[in-house]
């Protein structure tokens, strides 16, 4: 670790930054609640990769601009990323242990 | 400054408080760490005690000295006990006594949670330990398996007081793990990066994050049993469709990581004593350093090693095997990197020094039938015998408490400024060391010949009975040789050789204050600028004797005041605060009563109490406000 | 002992970084493990309760056969979720207020994104809007019967919902607690980093909602 410094952070996110942020949220929420209505759509294999995908950006950007993990020191980044890995790495060996994917997967017996 | 003639005395500084308020109120981590070390070693005895009692019993077959009931109930108390009220206390004594020291540190990041901490352990461990003078313990086993400790099957209190124990004594270890993590990242002295940071707080600052990381997932699986059994939940009731695996898989989640806590400190403590009295730095300190925090990592990669027996399928099995094996490669570096940090150097066999060669032995015993267990198949046979429980106490035993115990004797004489006898170590370390190879090394035999686990008597003529005579015998000396070791902490608090500042001539920055360390530590805040400090300035002679004690008394250091220091409050809040909760938790427990009212006030009055002291506590400030001259 | 330098000052730090925030950070970590537990368990015991009501499908019960329509109330909860996610900007913007305190203000607009009680209100105001969403959800779903003995999902959703709101409420009596602070002596720029804390918080809470809100209400 280096030698003390003052703590700076790189540019505060602005006003204008915060409501683009607010703004994406909500429409993707929008989205993502459309596509629940979707006639027929739940039932493909796509749904669920979909909202995945859409809440993950959600909780990117929830996390990088409105926590600024984007514009704070590294080692915040570091002390939040590694338990989040262990914890989705958690949730996934026990989706695998009760059976959840053993549907996508018709390797497992 | 000082006459020879004089007599030697402690050097203590003129404004250290004293008395049992300033023991309850303390925010000083080296106070908080001496509360632990003591408090553990008495629930040593306890869960020592408890061995014994189950020993006796097995001596022989088919003898009725306990009922098949009380013996479940000391088997969980002694799992229990000394996993949680023994192991990882000593860990926790030694996190405090040293941390702040090894860095160049005053204190903690956050003295008041600190103390916290220690309360929330002593108030959760009598909590979990009282209900055995009424018969009624916990006797689930230390890891309660769910169905057996639902309502349906664990009908009475024991249940309730293990849940609720647990998770009170979760509270105190998380708690301690945000602390140390900032301390160690954020209080080390200039210069000491993190490659110059000694062992001890390298290993210690893995542990704090497999703490943080592992402690909430049995804190779910404790809070489902919990609603299960209070409040009628599903989660382990298998009539309503819920896995029995849930339970397991929860627990081991956070168990498997466990085992790493209670161990890696150890792993620490040896890799300071080691250079310390071989008079060589510790070989391969970056790999020691990278195997530590591999072990941490892979440690969540192998918890369903705990149950290959129960029919998780081919895959997840080999999955964990692989794993499992994994994990022993790093472990077996650190073997190695001990031994090579003994060879060529110019060894001094104190009771430290032989703790921590005795630990690198026995370490090694119980890594190889652990790693026996990594086969599914040959767990199959292993897996609920005592060869098993031969393993585990070889690597507890054997492992971590004998690492705890070289930490011990090397670090007695820092924090009471007197050395423990060496004559009375060397009997505690071979009685100790006799004693618990004839304990355990046993186990293997009479469990691979088929000895169940948990059992409270069992028929003679299967090839059981001379093991267990011997390990029986085994623990009847374990009696003398913890006798020793509380009769030497006794004798040598009071009138031991005095120790100065460096009695080993060791090399770390906790060595360069004096013996006690003054309430500040530091007067000044060192600049670091090597993994051995002290060892840049004097090198290790290996002529040098051991231990060097001083020939003349060193003039008291100065105060706090005089160098300008601030020092944090002495304050109750910590305590008070940590009152709460075995109150609130225990007025959860009145529900059962008939009279709903005492259930009501212990409850919301805990919850109150807890909530008016945090804000209270948040709201006042550590230390006084300074102004710099 | 080591080359010694002048002492170094009393709120000296390794990082050049604050203790709290730190620790903050690391409880944050240990809290996707709490909520990862809490999760998991759901999606394990998703379609393994043996009887209803159920999240998605409607059910009858063959005994009584009364007809259970399907629990959840995606409309309802969309809008609590959107509540919630505004909260998060109503925080960022509170916490900007704070630190800009002294930078003078010189627009009608600029005045109000710069009222740290105004926004310290509206997060701790959304905040409890979100509550009365969740006891609003809560008491329906018992009033159509189910509970949290009912069946592994009853158990398993309101434990994991029950939790979040545990963190939810204690956020907000943080946030109503350092509004009082605000009216009683004010927040500046000292003490914006205590209300940085308090918003890594409050974002956190939000953020395991959006897992929540995907993961047991909209997959079905």
């Amino acid at each position: 670790m280096s030698d003390a410094h003052a703590e700076s952070h790189e540019a505060h996110p602005t006003w204008s930054t915060y409501w683009k942020v607010a703004l994406i949220l909500t429409v993707i929420t929008v989205i993502e609640v459309w596509c629940y209505y979707l006639k027929g759509f739940p039932e493909t294999a796509y749904f669920v990769p979909t909202l995945l995908i859409l809440s993950a950006v959600k909780f990117v950007i929830v996390v990088l601009f409105y926590m600024h993990l984007k514009y704070d020191a590294k080692l915040y980044r570091a002390l939040f990323t590694g338990p989040f890995l262990v914890a989705m790495a958690t949730i996934i060996v026990l989706m695998f242990l009760f059976g959840k994917f053993a549907i996508h997967l018709s390797l497992l017996t | 400054m000082a006459t020879i003639a004089a007599p030697l005395v402690v050097p203590r500084t003129a404004d250290e408080p004293y008395g049992v308020w300033s023991w309850l109120a303390t925010t000083d981590h080296k106070r908080i760490g001496t509360l632990y070390l003591f408090t553990a070693l008495t629930f040593m005895l306890i869960g020592g005690l408890e061995a014994e009692i189950m020993r006796t019993q097995l001596m022989r077959p088919n003898q009725h000295i306990v009922s098949a009931e009380l013996y479940n109930q000391l088997f969980t108390m002694h799992g229990t006990t000394m996993i949680f009220l023994v192991i990882m206390p000593l860990s926790a004594a030694f996190f405090n006594l040293l941390i702040p020291l090894q860095i160049g540190a005053r204190d903690v990041a956050f003295p008041r949670l600190n103390a916290f901490s220690y309360w929330v352990y002593l108030f959760g461990g009598i909590f979990i330990t009282l209900p055995i003078l009424f018969g009624a313990a916990p006797n689930g086993g230390w890891f309660g398996y769910a169905p057996l400790t639902t309502k349906t099957y664990s009908p009475g209190l024991n249940i309730d007081f293990w849940v609720i124990g647990l998770q009170i004594l979760g509270i105190s270890s998380l708690a301690a793990g945000f602390n140390f993590i900032t301390t160690i990242i954020n209080m080390r002295a200039p210069g000491m990066n993190l490659m110059r940071m000694p062992l001890f707080t390298w290993m210690s600052f893995v542990v704090q994050f497999l703490i943080i990381l592992a402690f909430p997932v049995i804190t779910i699986a404790l809070v489902f049993l919990l609603f299960d059994r209070f409040f009628g939940t599903n989660f382990y009731e298998i009539a309503r469709g819920a896995d029995p695996l849930l339970w397991q898989h929860l627990f081991w989640i956070f168990g498997h990581p466990e085992v790493y806590i209670l161990v890696l400190p150890a792993f620490g403590l040896v890799s300071e004593v080691m250079p310390t009295f071989a008079r060589k730095p510790l070989f391969g300190y970056p790999v020691m350093v990278y195997s530590g925090i591999l072990i941490g990592m892979l440690g969540f990669g192998v918890w369903a090693h705990h149950m290959f027996a129960v029919g998780m399928g081919p895959i997840a099995d080999s999955f964990f095997a692989v794993t499992t094996m994994l994990i022993a490669i790093p472990t077996g570096v650190k073997i190695f990197n001990w031994i090579f940090t003994l060879w060529g150097g110019s060894i001094r066999f104190t009771t430290a020094a032989m703790f921590a060669i005795g630990m690198v032995a026995m370490f090694t015993i119980g890594g190889i039938s652990g790693v026996m267990h990594s086969s599914p198949p040959a767990d199959l046979q292993q897996t609920d015998t005592y060869f098993v429980v031969g393993h585990f106490h070889y690597v507890i035993f054997g492992g971590s408490l004998m690492g705890l115990f070289a930490g011990l004797y090397t670090y007695f004489p820092k924090f009471t400024g007197r050395l423990l006898d060496e004559r009375l170590g060397k009997w505690h370390f071979w009685v100790n060391f006799f004693g618990s190879n004839l304990v355990f090394f046993p186990m293997h035999f009479s469990g691979l010949l088929g000895m169940p686990r948990r059992i409270w008597t069992y028929d003679g003529g299967q090839g059981w009975d001379t093991f267990n005579f011997l390990s029986t015998m085994g623990a009847y000396l374990l009696v003398p040789a913890t006798l020793i070791l509380v009769y030497n902490i006794w004798k040598s608090a009071r009138s031991g050789k005095i120790a100065g500042n460096d009695p080993w001539g060791a090399g770390t920055l906790e060595w360069s204050i004096p013996s006690p360390p003054p309430p500040y530590n530091f007067a000044v805040i060192p600049r670091v600028t090597s993994r051995y400090p002290l060892w840049d300035v004097k090198p290790p002679l290996a002529s040098a004797p051991v231990p060097n004690t001083p020939k003349h008394s060193e003039a008291p250091a100065p105060t706090a005041a005089e160098l300008g220091i601030p020092m944090p409050y002495h304050t109750l809040k910590p305590l008070l605060t940590a009152l709460a909760l075995p109150i609130m938790f225990g007025g959860l427990m009145l529900m059962h009563l008939e009279n709903k009212l005492p259930h009501y006030i212990f409850m919301y009055g805990g919850a109150a109490m807890l909530v008016g002291c945090l804000y209270w506590w948040l709201t006042t400030p550590l230390e006084p406000e300074h102004h710099h001259a | 002992m080591t080359a010694t330098a002048a002492d170094v000052g009393h709120g000296y730090t390794t990082t050049g970084l604050p203790h709290r925030k730190i620790a903050i950070w690391a409880f944050i970590g240990s809290e996707c493990m709490l909520f990862a537990s809490l999760i998991s368990t759901y999606l394990i015991y998703k379609g393994r309760s043996i009887a209803g009501p159920f999240p998605h499908e409607a059910w009858t019960d063959p005994s009584t056969h009364h007809v259970y329509k399907a629990i959840l109330n995606i409309p309802v909860t969309s809008c609590s979720t959107f509540v919630l996610l505004m909260s998060s900007l109503a925080m960022v913007l509170a916490l900007a207020a704070v630190e800009n305190r002294d930078v003078p203000k010189h627009t009608l607009g600029d005045r109000i994104l710069g009222s740290s009680k105004l926004w310290l209100f509206t997060t701790a105001l959304l905040g409890a809007t979100f509550l009365s969403f969740q006891a609003y959800e809560f008491t329906s779903f018992v009033h159509e019967g189910l509970t949290i003995r009912t069946n592994l999902f009853g158990s398993s959703f309101f434990t994991l919902t029950g939790f979040h709101g545990a963190h939810v409420t204690a956020g907000v009596l943080w946030l109503l607690t350092m509004l009082g602070i605000d009216f009683k002596r004010g927040l500046g720029p000292k003490d914006a980093l205590n209300v940085d804390i308090m918003a890594l918080y409050w974002h956190f809470v939000d953020v395991v909602w959006i897992a929540i809100f995907t993961l047991i209400y909209l997959i079905k």
